[in-house]
C-alpha cells in the first residue's frame, strides 16, 4: 500500500511540482479516463434496471425507485416527492396511479389521501443494484451454454496452441539442419497475410473436413500461430545450448529434453503466448460467426451480438452479459501477469 | 576396463579443418589432460569423445568398440561442464537423479545413488536447494556428483575450474585429484591452465591448432619438451628464448654465440647438431629458474644484462631483464635481493640445463646428447 501511494505521488525529485510533472500526470489521467472510463460506465449500467437506463440525462450510479412499507398495504409503495396545493413539498407513497392522476398518502399518516397531478410530483432516488439483471440471464437466455462454449474454444485452443508452438520453436531453436533459415522465414512471413484474405479457403477446407458447426471447427485451424513460434523460438535461443548437451549425456530422449528441461525454462514466454492467446480467442468474433451456424453453438461474443436486435429493449440482460464476458480474461490476465514477472526475475540470476 | 583410442581423427566444418588428425591411446584409470592455447581444439576433441560432435574422418574406439556411430547417451561416459550445466528448475536431488530417471532405474536405487554420491562430495545438506542457490564451488561438486551418480566408463571434464576464484581453483583442484584416486575411474580433463595440468595429470596431450604437439608425462613434458612450442607452454613463467647463431658443429655438441658484449657468450649447448648449420640462426631456451647470479662455472654461460623490472614474493624473486640486444630475459630466484631496478648484474646458467631450438615453433628440438641432471630438491 505505501508502495502504491508512493508511486502514485511521485515527483521528478524535488518535493515540490515540476512543471513536467504536471504534464505527466495529466497525460496519465487523460489516458486513465479514456481507457477506464468506458468500462467503469459498463459495469455501472450493467447494475441499472431497464428503466433507469432509459433515462435521460443519464447519471453515474445506479439508482432506482425508493419505496417505503406501509402498514395495511401489500408490498412496498413507491416514494415520491410532491408539490402540494399550498406550496409545501412532502414525501408521499403512491397507492395508485391512473392517467395524470395520482392517489398518495402519507406513510405515516395511512388513512389520509392526497390526489396530486403526476406533473407535481418526483421520484425519489436510492441507490440501487439491479441483481436481477445477472440471475436472470442465466434463465433466459442459455448464458451458461454460451459461457462453456467459448470457455471450451479458449481453453482447448490456448494449450493445444502452446504445445504446437513450443515445439516448433524448440525445433528451431535448438537444432541445425538444411533449410532451416528459410522455414522460419516463411512461417515469419505468414504473419503478413490477412486473415480475410484465406477466410474463403480456410471455410472450404473445415466444411470438407465436416468440421462445420462445431466448436473444434473454431479451435483448429488457427492453433499454429506465427507469432507464437516466433516468440517462443527468440526466448528459448536464450537457453544454454550446454543444459541440452547435459541433459543428452544424461540419456534423455528428444521428447523428454523438451517436456522436462526446455519447456519449463521457457515457462515466461509461455505465459504471454498464453494471455496472447486467451485474449484473442476470447476475443475472436469473425472466424466463429463464420464457422458456427447453430445458436446453441455460439461463443459469447457471437451471443452478444446476436441478440442485439432482438434485445433493443433489454439493454440492462445485454449489459451484464457483457460484464460478465470481460471477466474471465480479466482475471486470467492479472494470474498470468504475475507469473511472468517472477518467472523474469528468477532466470535473471543464473 | 575403459580404455579409449583415437586413430587419425580429423573434424572439419564445412572448410575449415579444426582437429587434424590426432593419434591418442588412454589407458583405464589414467588421468589424461588436454592442455594448449584457446582455440586448439581441446574442448571439441573432447566433445568428440563424448558424442556431442560428429567424427568427420578417423576412429573413435571405447574399449576395443568402434563408438564413432554411437549415441553420446550410449557410450557411458559422463561430462562436467564448464558452465555446470545444471538444470536451473530442479533441485540438486533431481539434478542428480535424470540420468538415472531417464534409463528408468528403480527409484530406490536412485535414492542410493544419489545420496552416495552427496555423502561422497558433502552435499546431503544441498539435496533440497536449486542451482541458483548454491554458491560456485558447491555447482560445481553439484555437476560432479551428476556425473559420479551415473558410474561412468570415462569421466569428461571441460575446464570445469575456469568459473571459480583462485583459491577455490586450489581447492577443488586438490578434490578432483582426491576422486581420482578413490574411484581410480579413467578421467580425461580439458584444460587451458598449465599449471593444473602439471599438479593433475597422470599423461598431458599438448595440443596447438588441431594438432598434438607432444604427449607425455607432466615432468617429461617439462625436462625434455620436443619443439619450441611445448617449451614455451609448459613451465611458469615462461622459458626464455634468445637468438643465437651456430659457431660449429662437434662431437659434444653445437656451438653457439649469443650477442658478443657479454664475458662468456659463446658455449657448447650438448646436442646433436647437423654440419651444414654453420652460420645459421637458432633459438636458445633456459628455464628462469635455472638462470643463478653465482659465479660463472667452466661450462656455463654468462650474460651482462639490466634489470628492468623486479618482483620480491619473499620465498621468490622474479627479475625481469633486458640484454644489450633488446631481448628480454626472465630470471626467477630462490629468496629475497639485493639488487634495484636499473641495475647491471650478471647471469649464468649450465649449458646443460639449455634447450636449443630452431627458428620455426613446429619444427623438433634439436637432440639431446646428454640427459640434462635433474633438479632434484633437496
Amino acid at each position: 500500500m505505501v508502495d502504491l501511494v508512493r508511486m502514485l505521488a511521485g515527483t521528478r525529485g524535488h518535493r515540490r511540482l515540476d512543471w513536467t510533472d504536471w504534464l505527466s500526470y495529466a497525460y496519465l489521467l487523460l489516458g486513465l479516463v479514456l481507457m477506464f472510463g468506458p468500462v467503469l460506465w459498463l459495469v455501472l449500467s450493467s447494475f441499472k434496471s431497464a428503466a433507469a437506463l432509459n433515462e435521460f440525462p443519464p447519471r453515474l450510479l445506479p439508482y432506482g425507485q425508493a419505496s417505503v412499507t406501509v402498514p395495511g398495504h401489500p408490498g412496498p409503495l413507491p416514494l415520491f416527492r410532491v408539490k402540494l396545493p399550498d406550496g409545501s413539498t412532502r414525501q408521499l407513497a403512491e397507492l395508485r396511479r391512473i392517467g395524470i392522476q395520482a392517489t398518495m398518502i402519507d406513510p405515516e399518516r395511512p388513512e389520509e389521501e392526497f390526489k396530486v397531478n403526476i406533473r407535481d410530483r418526483e421520484r425519489v432516488r436510492a441507490f440501487h443494484l439491479a441483481l436481477e439483471n445477472y440471475t436472470e440471464i442465466f434463465g433466459k437466455f442459455a448464458f451458461g451454454r454460451f459461457l462453456w462454449n467459448s470457455v471450451f474454444i479458449t481453453v482447448v485452443a490456448t494449450l493445444i496452441t502452446l504445445l504446437f508452438n513450443a515445439m516448433a520453436a524448440f525445433a528451431l531453436s535448438k537444432y541445425r539442419f538444411e533449410g532451416q533459415k528459410w522455414v522460419f522465414l516463411l512461417i515469419i512471413s505468414t504473419l503478413m497475410i490477412p486473415p480475410t484474405i484465406i477466410l474463403v479457403p480456410n471455410f472450404l477446407v473445415v466444411s470438407k473436413l465436416s468440421l462445420l458447426n462445431s466448436l473444434w471447427g473454431v479451435i483448429w485451424p488457427a492453433v499454429a500461430t506465427p507469432t507464437g513460434v516466433f516468440l517462443l523460438r527468440q526466448y528459448m535461443l536464450t537457453i544454454p545450448d550446454e543444459l541440452i548437451d547435459a541433459a543428452r549425456m544424461d540419456h534423455a530422449s528428444e521428447w523428454r529434453i523438451f517436456w522436462r528441461i526446455v519447456l519449463p525454462l521457457s515457462a515466461p514466454a509461455l505465459a504471454v503466448l498464453a494471455i496472447f492467446s486467451v485474449i484473442w480467442r476470447w476475443n475472436d468474433f469473425l472466424w466463429p460467426l463464420v464457422v458456427l451456424s447453430r445458436t446453441e453453438n455460439f461463443t459469447l461474443q457471437l451471443a452478444l451480438n446476436s441478440f442485439q436486435g432482438e434485445l433493443t429493449t433489454q439493454w440492462n440482460y445485454l449489459l451484464a452479459m457483457t460484464v460478465l464476458t470481460l471477466f474471465p480474461v480479466t482475471i486470467v490476465f492479472a494470474f498470468l501477469q504475475r507469473y511472468i514477472t517472477a518467472g523474469i526475475a528468477s532466470a535473471g540470476v543464473k | 576396463m575403459a580404455s579409449l583410442e583415437l586413430k587419425r581423427v580429423v573434424k572439419r566444418y564445412a572448410t575449415t579443418t579444426v582437429i587434424h588428425g590426432v593419434d591418442l591411446t588412454v589407458r583405464d584409470g589414467e588421468f589424461v589432460v588436454f592442455v594448449g592455447p584457446s582455440g586448439c581444439g581441446k574442448s571439441t576433441l573432447l566433445r568428440m569423445i563424448s558424442g556431442l560432435e560428429s567424427v568427420t574422418e578417423g576412429d573413435l574406439w571405447l574399449d576395443g568398440r568402434r563408438v564413432n556411430d554411437v549415441s553420446a547417451a550410449q557410450r557411458g561416459l559422463a561430462m562436467v561442464f564448464q558452465s555446470y550445466a545444471l538444470y536451473p528448475h530442479m533441485t540438486v536431488y533431481q539434478n542428480m537423479a535424470f540420468g538415472l530417471e531417464n534409463i528408468r532405474t528403480p527409484r530406490s536405487q536412485i535414492d542410493t545413488k544419489v545420496n552416495d554420491a552427496a555423502r561422497l562430495l558433502r552435499l546431503e545438506a544441498l539435496l533440497g536447494r536449486r542451482p541458483t542457490q548454491l554458491s560456485g564451488g558447491q555447482r560445481q561438486r553439484v555437476a560432479i556428483g551428476r556425473a559420479i551418480v551415473r558410474e561412468p566408463t570415462i569421466f569428461l571434464f571441460d575446464e570445469p575450474l575456469s568459473n571459480l576464484d583462485a583459491e577455490l581453483r586450489v581447492q577443488m583442484r586438490t578434490e578432483i585429484t582426491a576422486l581420482h584416486q578413490r574411484l581410480k575411474t579413467t578421467m580425461i580433463y580439458v584444460t587451458h591452465d598449465q599449471v593444473e595440468a602439471m599438479t593433475m595429470a597422470d599423461k598431458i596431450v599438448v595440443l596447438n591448432a588441431g594438432r598434438v604437439e607432444q604427449i607425455g608425462a607432466p615432468l617429461d613434458l617439462y625436462n625434455a619438451p620436443r619443439n619450441k612450442f611445448v617449451a614455451g607452454f609448459i613451465g611458469s613463467p615462461r622459458m626464455n628464448f634468445l637468438s643465437v647463431r651456430v659457431t660449429g658443429v662437434g662431437p659434444d655438441g653445437v656451438g653457439v654465440m649469443t650477442d658478443a658484449n657479454s664475458p662468456r657468450a659463446a658455449a657448447t649447448i650438448p646436442v646433436r647438431g647437423e654440419s651444414g648449420l654453420v652460420g645459421q640462426a637458432a633459438v636458445l631456451g633456459i628455464r628462469p629458474e635455472h638462470i643463478h647470479l653465482r659465479r660463472a662455472e667452466p661450462d656455463e654461460l654468462a650474460l651482462t644484462v639490466m634489470i628492468e623490472l623486479l618482483e620480491q614474493l619473499g620465498s621468490t624473486s622474479f627479475l625481469y631483464c633486458v640484454l644489450p640486444s633488446g631481448e628480454k630475459l626472465t630470471v626467477q630466484l630462490a629468496g629475497q635481493i639485493d639488487k634495484e631496478a636499473g641495475e647491471q648484474i650478471e647471469v649464468c646458467f649450465a649449458t646443460i640445463d639449455a634447450h636449443l631450438f630452431a627458428k620455426t615453433e613446429s619444427e623438433p628440438a634439436f637432440e639431446r646428447l646428454k640427459t640434462p641432471a635433474v633438479h632434484v630438491a633437496a
